[in-house]
Formats: C-alpha cells, structure tokens, sequence
C-alpha cells in the first residue's frame, strides 16, 4: 500500500464533522473502535467506516495487539497536512505584512504633504 | 508579532481578524483601490497580480488575476453588494482554479482600535465541506503545537 500522503484525500476525511471528532479524541492518545463509538450515537460499523477513511487519508494508522486493533494519529500524515496549512497561513500573513508596509508609506505621505 | 487570528464559527463560517497601525480609512482604502490592492494581495513571493479590476460599488464587479511568471495562475472574480465607507465592505467570491470555487460571502469591517484599526473578516461558505477545503487552500489556526492545531480546526 502506498504511504504517499494525499492532501486532497486527507482534506476531504476532514470535511465531515464526526472524522472530525474522532481525530479530536485521538489526539489525547489511542483508543479502540469500541471507545471511539462510545460518545457518538452511532454503530460501531459506522465508526469503522469513518476510521477507513480516515486511515486511507493517511491520517490515522491501526496498531495489532492481541485481538485489539487500536488507532491513533498517523504522524507523517498530520505533520505533512501541517506544514502545507503553516505554508498557506504564511502566505496569508505575507499579504498582511505588505499592507502594513503600505499603510506604512501612506501615512508618511500624508504627514509629508502637512509638512 | 502574531496580530492575525483564524477561527471557525458553526458549521459554515471562518472569522479572520487582524490589527493595523493605521487608521480605518486608510485599510479601507487598501482594500478598494485596484493600485494599492496590486501591491500587497499577492499570496507567497514572487506571485503578482497584472488583472486587477475593483468596482468599488453595489453591484460592481471584481476580477483579480495572480501569475508567478513561470506560465502559472489563477483568477478569483466577484461582485459587491453593499459599501460604506469606510467601515464596512460585503461582497461575493469565487476562485478559479480553473474551475469556480462555490461563492463565499465576505463581510469585512473596520473598527478604531485605539490608533489603529481591527479589521474582522466574516466568510460565509455554502457548506462545512467548502469550508474544510477552503481552510485546506487558504487558512489555519495559529496554534503552535501540530496536534493542538488540527484539534483545533475541529
């Protein structure tokens, strides 16, 4: 199986609000299907249905210990969705920071007409 | 300096706020005028924007074109519904990536902070979907920890 991390994939696994909450509880540690389904009203089939998706999204990886399956985060997976995000939030600020030079330079105009 | 802040809000908005050391006006301005909107909405270094049509009036259209020079770019178009100066912007957008992005619905505004101003920046998507692929081209949450940041998004 391929561990190329897909961005695409692993953004479309976030869009639904119940994958959402199984990452959230899967970053306080590992947990079983079973404690997974336990705060969701739904099945634990269910549940396993969104961890596929999540686990094909490269987002959570399964570990074998005896007959539990436990899941937590795939790090490369997070880290990889995280760096792309810090990429996109700098180019964001980078717009910012030239509006700021740019207010910058208009208020010395201004204060340079007064003059 | 950290002065921007990202959030989500219900299922469909994002909430962007950010701090300048100027006055509303001259943000406002910023915003509207297409030869100062082309000197800082310009994404990562070394992308320009050689389109910038602004019609800064009910009803009036916006096209913005980005290149890199190396034969890449985008578009986003849009039209505004409702000006006043110098507080308060609201208009429609759409990115083309080639194809249209469904529309976000902007409601910017510009609030005296002491010298300055608070600009907060309301972005309305049609569905929790557009939004998770919208902070997925756009956005994050400022947290520092990796896995705090993703619990966070939530």
């Amino acid at each position: 199986m391929s561990t190329e991390f897909n961005l695409d994939a692993a953004f479309s696994a976030l869009a639904d609000p119940t994958r959402r909450a199984i990452l959230a509880r899967l970053a306080s540690g590992e947990a079983t299907v079973m404690e997974l389904a336990e705060p969701f009203e739904i099945t634990q089939p269910a549940i396993s249905q969104h961890l596929k998706v999540l686990e094909q999204a490269g987002l959570v990886v399964r570990r074998v210990e005896g007959a539990r399956r436990p899941r937590r985060l795939a790090k490369a997976g997070i880290e990889a969705m995280d760096q792309w995000l810090e990429m996109l939030r700098k180019a964001f600020e980078k717009n910012y920071e030239r509006l700021d030079m740019l207010l910058a330079g208009m208020e010395q105009n201004k204060r340079g007409e007064k003059q | 300096m950290s002065k921007m802040t990202l959030k989500t809000e219900g299922d469909t908005h994002v909430i962007v706020t950010r701090r300048f050391a100027a006055k509303p006006e001259a943000v406002y301005r910023a915003h509207v005028e297409p030869e100062m909107i082309q000197k800082w909405m310009l994404g990562p270094e070394g992308w320009t924007m050689p389109v910038c049509i602004n019609e800064a009036r009910p009803g009036g259209k916006i096209r913005f074109e980005w290149a890199n020079g190396k034969g890449q770019g985008f578009y986003l178009t849009g039209e505004y519904v409702e000006l006043k100066p110098y507080s308060r912007i609201v208009h429609v957008e759409r990115m083309h990536l080639p194809d249209p992005t469904p529309d976000n619905h902007v409601e910017t505004r510009f609030e005296v902070d002491g010298t300055g101003t608070l600009m907060t920046v309301r972005m309305t998507l049609p569905d929790s979907q557009t939004r998770a692929a919208m902070l997925a081209t756009g956005m994050e949450k400022g947290m520092e920890d990796s896995y705090a940041r993703l619990e966070g998004m939530l």
